[in-house]
C-alpha cells in the first residue's frame, strides 16, 4: 500500500520485504513482509526496541543483507534483482553511516585517505580532484581540512569521528541516506551538535534520510514521518507530528509512555510497559505485539493484521487500534 | 535533621596516564540521608563512575584517593580490610550498566545468589534456595525455581539486569549504587527497572544514589541531583529545585541539548558547542566557561566555588548565575 500522498513520488519503495537468517537449525525472523516508502527529500524515521529488525532493514535497503523476498525500488529501479557492477554504480548514490562512529573509522589510516577512500572506489582517479572533495566535505561537516586530514582516527573524540562518517557518507554527493543509530553511542551535549549537522547536511545535499533510532525523541526531532516497528513487522507508521500526538497503535503509545522526561512535576506512570519482546524465532502467532498488549483477544492471535488508513496519512497495523 | 548514612568528604581520585595525572574527581562533597535517593547526572568522562567507585573502595590500584567516605560513622578509605570486605559484602551494593560485567557466565544463577546468600547472611542451603527464590520473584522474574538452574546467557539484558538487581539486595543492603543501570536496555525495560528500583529502595528504606547521563532518569525518581562536569559537583539541590531553577549555565545547556517530544519535527536543537575540557592539564578558571554562553573575562580566571543559594540545600559552582531572582534569565 502506497503510504504517501499522491504529489509526492518516493525515491525508495520497500514492497514486502522479507529477510531472514539461519541460527543453527532454526530460522530468525527478523523482517516479516515489510512495506514502506520515503519521499524524495524526506526524512523518514524508524523506531523500534533492539531486536525489531530495524537495522536489518536498512542494511537489507542497501542490499548489505539480501532479501529472501520483496522489492526494493530505488527510484524505480529493483536493487534486489541487481549484482556486480551494476549494484556498485548504484551504491554511489545510496550511503550508510553507523551507529558507533570509532568502530567504523580504520584506525591505521589517516582521515583523509578514510573520506577520499569512497571516491576512489567509484573511480575518481584524478587525485588533485579527489582532495578538492575532501577538502570542501569535511569543511561542510565543520572540521578544519589542513588539521584534521594527516590524522588517525585515535586523536579524535566520538563526536569529531561521527563527523568524519558523515564527510565519507557525503563524499560521492549520493541521494540517499540510511542513518542506523547515528546519535546512540554520543553524549547528550555532542548528540545535538550531530542532529543539527544531519540536518544542515540533508539540506545543503538535498539528501533523503532514513533515519534508525530507539529513542522516540531523536527521531521526533529530525523526521518527516516516522515507522514504528516491533518484530519484524510495521505497526504503524504517519507524519512525526500526528503519530506522536495521537498514536494509534498500542504500541507506539507504550513506547511514548515509558520514556523518561526530564521533568519532576511528571510523575513516572507506573509499569505501563509489561513483558519483553517474544524472541524473532518463534514469533507469535496472529499480531506479533499481541503477547504484551493490554487490549489483545482471540482475533489478534488468530489474524495477522494489516495496515491500513486511520487517519491522512497515518496506517497502522491493528484489530483495535487506539481512539 | 537526622545524621546522613553516607557523607562524602573532600574527595579527589587521581589517575596516572602517560600524559601526566588525570583528575578524574576534583574535591566532591556529597551526603545521603537512609530511605533518600541521590542523583548524580554528568556525562562520559565527567568522573561520576569514579566517584562511585570511591565510595565503595574499588577504584583501580594506581588511582590515587583523597578525602573521606563517612559510611555510618566510619571512614572507609581507612578501614582495614577485613571490615571493608564485610561492610561491602552486607550494607553497601552495586548495579552495574552491563549486567554481564557482575554476572559470571560460567555459574548458574541459582549459584549466584545463592552463595552471596549464604556467605554473608550464614543460612544453610534449603533457606538460601527459598530466600533466591522469593528474591527473583520480587524483582519480577516469572518461574523463579526454574531460573534458578539457567546461566546469564539464557537470559535476555532486561532479566540479567533484574538478576544483578535481586542478588545487589539479596543481603539487605543500606546502599544501593546504581551506576547507569538502565542505559545498555531498551525504553519499555528501562522503565521498568526504575519502577523496580524505586520500589524496592521505598520497601526496604535503602540510601539509593543512581547515576546516569539521562537528566530524565532522575527527574521523577530522585530526592536530590548533583549535577557533575569535569570531576568537579557544580550543581546540587533538592531535584524540584533544581528543574525549577536551574543556576548553573551547564545544567541549563545539559537539558536544553536533550530532544523534547513537545517540539515541532526539524527545530534546530540548542547544542553545545566544543567539549570537556582535558582532564589532564591544568585549568584556570571554571571548567565549562569555554563552552558557557553566559561567561565574562572572570569565569576564565577565578575557580567558582560550591555556594549557596537562597534555597536551603540548593549548591551552585558559578560566577554568573542564572535565574537569581524570579523572571530572571528565565
Amino acid at each position: 500500500m502506497m503510504q504517501l500522498a499522491a504529489r509526492e513520488e518516493p525515491l525508495l519503495n520497500v514492497d514486502n520485504l522479507v529477510v531472514e537468517y539461519g541460527l543453527g537449525n532454526k530460522t530468525v525472523h527478523a523482517v516479516s513482509g515489510v512495506s514502506l516508502q520515503v519521499a524524495r527529500g524526506e526524512t523518514l524515521g524508524l523506531v523500534g526496541e533492539s531486536g525489531c529488525g530495524k537495522s536489518t532493514l536498512g542494511r537489507a535497503v542497501l542490499q548489505l543483507r539480501r532479501a529472501k523476498s520483496g522489492r526494493v525500488l530505488f527510484d524505480g529501479e529493483d536493487l534486489t534483482a541487481m549484482e556486480g557492477e551494476a549494484l556498485r554504480q548504484m551504491r554511489r548514490r545510496v550511503q550508510l553511516i553507523f551507529q558507533d562512529p570509532i568502530a567504523s573509522l580504520n584506525p591505521r589510516r589517516r582521515i583523509g585517505d578514510i573520506v577520499a577512500e569512497p571516491l576512489v572506489i567509484a573511480g575518481v582517479k584524478d587525485a588533485v580532484e579527489r582532495k578538492r572533495r575532501v577538502h570542501d566535505v569535511l569543511s561542510a561537516v565543520g572540521l578544519d581540512p589542513d588539521l584534521v586530514a594527516n590524522r588517525l582516527p585515535h586523536e579524535f573524540s566520538g563526536g569529531q569521528c561521527q563527523r568524519i562518517c558523515i564527510a565519507r557518507a557525503l563524499v560521492l554527493n549520493p541521494e540517499f541516506v540510511v542513518c542506523d543509530e547515528p546519535v546512540s553511542a554520543l553524549d547528550v551535549s555532542i548528540r545535538a551538535q550531530i542532529l543539527n549537522l544531519l540536518e544542515a547536511m540533508k539540506a545543503r545535499f538535498g539528501l533523503t534520510l532514513l533515519f534508525i533510532a530507539h529513542d522516540l525523541a531523536v527521531v521526533k526531532a529530525v523526521s518527516d514521518r516516522v515507522a514504528v516497528m516491533y518484530l519484524g513487522r510495521l505497526c504503524e507508521v504517519g507524519p512525526s507530528e500526528q503519530l506522536f500526538a495521537r498514536p494509534a497503535h498500542p504500541y507506539t503509545s507504550l513506547l511514548l509512555q515509558a520514556i523518561p522526561v526530564p521533568d519532576p512535576d511528571v510523575r513516572p506512570a507506573e509499569s505501563v510497559a509489561t513483558g519483553e519482546p517474544p524472541s524473532p524465532i518463534a514469533p507469535p502467532s496472529g499480531c506479533r505485539f499481541r503477547t504484551r498488549c493490554p487490549r489483545a483477544d482471540q482475533r489478534c492471535s488468530a489474524e495477522i493484521p494489516e495496515l491500513r488508513g486511520v487517519a491522512p496519512g497515518q496506517f497502522v497495523a491493528c484489530h483495535h487500534p487506539l481512539a | 535533621m537526622s545524621t546522613p548514612l553516607l557523607t562524602i568528604e573532600d574527595i579527589a581520585v587521581e589517575l596516572p596516564t602517560p600524559r601526566g595525572n588525570l583528575r578524574a574527581v576534583d574535591h566532591v562533597d556529597l551526603s545521603l540521608q537512609a530511605g533518600r535517593t541521590l542523583g548524580i547526572v554528568g556525562e562520559s568522562g565527567c568522573g561520576k563512575t569514579m566517584l562511585s567507585r570511591a565510595i565503595l573502595q574499588l577504584l583501580p590500584k594506581k588511582a590515587k584517593l583523597s578525602g573521606r567516605v563517612m559510611f555510618d560513622g566510619e571512614d572507609l578509605v581507612r578501614l582495614a580490610p577485613e571490615r571493608l570486605r564485610r561492610l561491602r559484602a552486607r550494607e553497601l551494593a552495586v548495579v552495574f550498566q552491563d549486567p554481564m560485567t557482575s554476572l559470571n557466565p560460567v555459574l548458574t544463577i541459582g549459584t549466584q545468589l545463592m552463595e552471596t546468600i549464604q556467605e554473608h547472611l550464614e543460612l544453610d542451603a534449603s533457606a538460601a534456595r527459598k530466600r533466591s527464590i522469593d528474591l527473583l520473584a520480587a524483582v519480577g522474574i516469572p518461574a523463579p525455581e526454574q531460573r534458578l538452574g539457567q546461566y546469564p546467557h539464557q537470559c535476555s539484558g532486561g532479566m540479567r539486569q533484574r538478576i544483578a538487581i535481586a542478588i545487589a539486595l539479596s543481603c539487605e543492603p543500606r546502599l544501593l549504587i546504581a551506576d547507569e543501570p538502565t542505559t545498555a536496555l531498551d525504553v519499555t525495560i528501562q522503565a521498568q527497572i526504575l519502577d523496580l528500583l524505586a520500589r524496592e529502595q521505598r520497601r526496604r528504606h535503602m540510601a539509593m544514589i543512581i547515576i546516569t547521563h539521562d537528566l530524565g532518569v532522575v527527574a521523577g525518581r530522585a530526592d536530590e541531583v548533583a549535577v557533575m562536569y569535569a570531576g568537579r559537583v557544580v550543581e546540587r539541590a533538592p531535584t524540584q529545585a533544581l528543574f525549577k531553577r536551574m543556576h548553573m549555565p551547564y545544567t541549563e545547556a545539559l537539558l536544553a541539548a536533550i530532544p523534547k517530544l513537545d517540539t515541532a519535527p526539524h527545530t534546530p536543537l540548542p547544542a553545545i558547542s566544543g567539549r570537556p575540557p582535558d582532564p589532564t592539564r591544568p585549568l584556570k578558571g571554571c571548567s565549562f566557561a569555554p563552552r558557557c554562553r553566559y561567561a565574562a573575562g572572570r569565569c576564565h580566571e577565578a575557580k567558582p566555588e560550591l555556594k549557596s543559594a537562597e534555597i536551603s540545600g540548593h549548591l551552585y559552582a558559578c560566577l554568573h548565575p542564572i535565574r537569581m531572582t524570579e523572571g530572571i534569565g528565565a
